[in-house]
């Protein structure tokens, strides 16, 4: 059996009673109260989220955005120090190795934050394509993050709005972190990434002010409400970034492994697209099921915010307007859901912060 | 979220986590404290037809929580004559009162003897403390 990794802060975890699973190599929490309480406090107040399990990568050197720009889809030009970009690794088909986000430290030094499942093989990716100059290092065990995000994350935490995908040095209540701008909920907040050995003591302080812990199950719900594509469900190396409607992350006038074949997918126009829907039934979608006329579930899941079912998955690309109707296989049983408008779920006007 | 954990004396238990609610030829079903313990609050029931037949042992319906899906394995067999609709428009209710209120679908017997076969309260108990 292999042994499952623990992150700095699974003793927290445990004394607040969470239900832990494996999760990509990770003994992580699915929940502490329930899926349903943990996601409604991030969307009305704030939730943390233990996201150590993350990959941090570090790219340094003279050459090392020629490299990372020869590898990621986004354009790194746009960057200044301090700001940080979602982007792909992609393959030479144009599929997506991995979706990350780098930060710009200096301009001869960058960190990606990628998926844990990926941290091996996005690491072995860009060690092979090194080119004298650049240097790539995995620091993922020296760092924790937490995630802490909700319309009420940044007043908690006493910090002041700043524009989303920008980072900064900075500290709470003493304790020195990186503060990113960034999440995967959709809503106003945090990142913050710190020593391993400091991460305990942060949560603590996070979790004094009011935050409520929130789990991976929370997390796929928020996520999937506002259409974040989960790697490994939604989006993977064999789907490329337009049929994933990812295009706006690709910088196709730059040279990226890939790149040819994304064009040429745009070009065309994709024959398939991730398109997002709702049930128009009582029945909740899951990963894996069929779609009447082509194409199959990727994520599905009960919508806190909408009380029904919700899902994304790749259908055929004239099938993929809002409006569609759709027939989903729900375990033998046809039942109708409609195609809408990403975001699925949209946060209430008034409320302001980054995405 | 529910109560705390019990397992009512009156009823008898299936070892798939389900019980019944025996009252003459009829039975009232339902899922057990572990059962919707283990899968969280409930999103979704999934009912039968009113009036399938359904055989023990066998799947008659699913529950559903945010993360995970779970057949309802009926520990007798007999018609469908009711259905808790209070569930199906609030599916959370079993979480709540798991014996009460949250209770799925009420039967027709079609073979008394087959209670013989089902766990008492203790029995259920036990079975939960090796597993």
């Amino acid at each position: 059996m292999q042994t499952l990794l623990r992150t700095p802060l699974f003793e927290r975890h445990i004394a607040l009673g969470a239900r832990m699973v494996p999760f990509a190599g990770w003994e992580m929490p699915v929940q502490y109260e329930g899926v349903i309480p943990e996601h409604l406090a991030v969307r009305h107040d704030t939730g943390v989220f233990d996201v150590s399990h993350m990959g941090e990568l570090e790219v340094e050197g003279p050459r090392a955005q020629e490299l990372l720009q020869s590898a990621l889809s986004n354009d790194l030009e746009k960057l200044g120090d301090g700001d940080a970009q979602y982007t792909l690794l992609t393959n030479e088909s144009g599929g997506i190795v991995d979706d990350l986000i780098v930060y710009r430290l200096t301009p001869f030094r960058f960190l990606l934050i990628v998926n844990a499942a990926n941290r091996e093989d996005d690491f072995d990716w860009l060690k092979e394509r090194e080119i004298a100059g650049s240097d790539v290092r995995d620091v993922s065990d020296e760092y924790a993050l937490l995630a802490v995000q909700g319309p009420r994350s940044l007043e908690r935490l006493g910090l002041e709005e700043a524009p989303a995908f920008t980072f900064a040095e900075g500290e709470l209540d003493g304790i020195a972190c990186m503060i990113n701008r960034t999440g995967y909920t959709g809503e106003q907040g945090v990142e913050l990434m710190v020593p391993a050995e400091d991460a305990a003591e942060l949560w603590d302080r996070v979790v004094e002010r009011g935050a409520t812990p929130a789990g991976l199950g929370a997390r796929d719900t928020l996520r999937l409400e506002v259409c974040y594509p989960l790697h490994g469900n939604d989006i993977g190396p064999e789907t490329d970034a337009i049929s994933a409607g990812l295009g706006w992350v690709c910088a196709l006038d730059t040279n990226f492994t890939g790149v040819e074949e994304l064009r040429r997918i745009k070009e065309a126009g994709p024959r398939q697209r991730l398109a997002a829907f709702v049930m128009e039934e009582r029945a909740i979608p899951r990963q894996n099921m069929p779609i009447e006329g082509g194409g199959e579930v990727t994520s599905g899941t009960h919508s806190p915010m909408l009380d029904r079912g919700i899902g994304m998955g790749y259908v055929p690309a004239e099938r993929a307007a809002p409006e569609t109707e759709l027939t989903i296989d729900v375990r033998g049983k046809p039942r109708r859901a409609r195609v809408v408008k990403k975001p699925i779920y949209k946060r209430e006007a008034g409320k302001s912060g980054g995405d | 979220m529910a109560v705390t954990e019990t397992y009512p004396d009156e009823l008898r238990y299936h070892q798939e986590h389900d019980w019944a609610r025996i009252e003459g030829e009829e039975a009232t079903l339902g899922i057990t404290w572990f059962a919707q313990d283990s899968l969280g609050e409930l999103v979704h029931f999934e009912p039968p037809e009113a009036g399938a037949t359904i055989a023990k042992d066998a799947s008659y319906g699913e529950v559903e929580s945010v993360k995970a899906v779970s057949d309802l394995i009926t520990p007798l067999s007999g018609q469908v004559i009711e259905i808790n609709q209070k569930v199906v428009d609030a599916p959370e209710t079993v979480n709540e009162d798991p014996y009460g209120e949250g209770w799925l679908v009420r039967i027709r017997l079609s073979d008394l003897a087959e209670a013989d076969s089902l766990l008492d309260a203790d029995s259920y108990r036990q079975l939960l403390e090796e597993a």
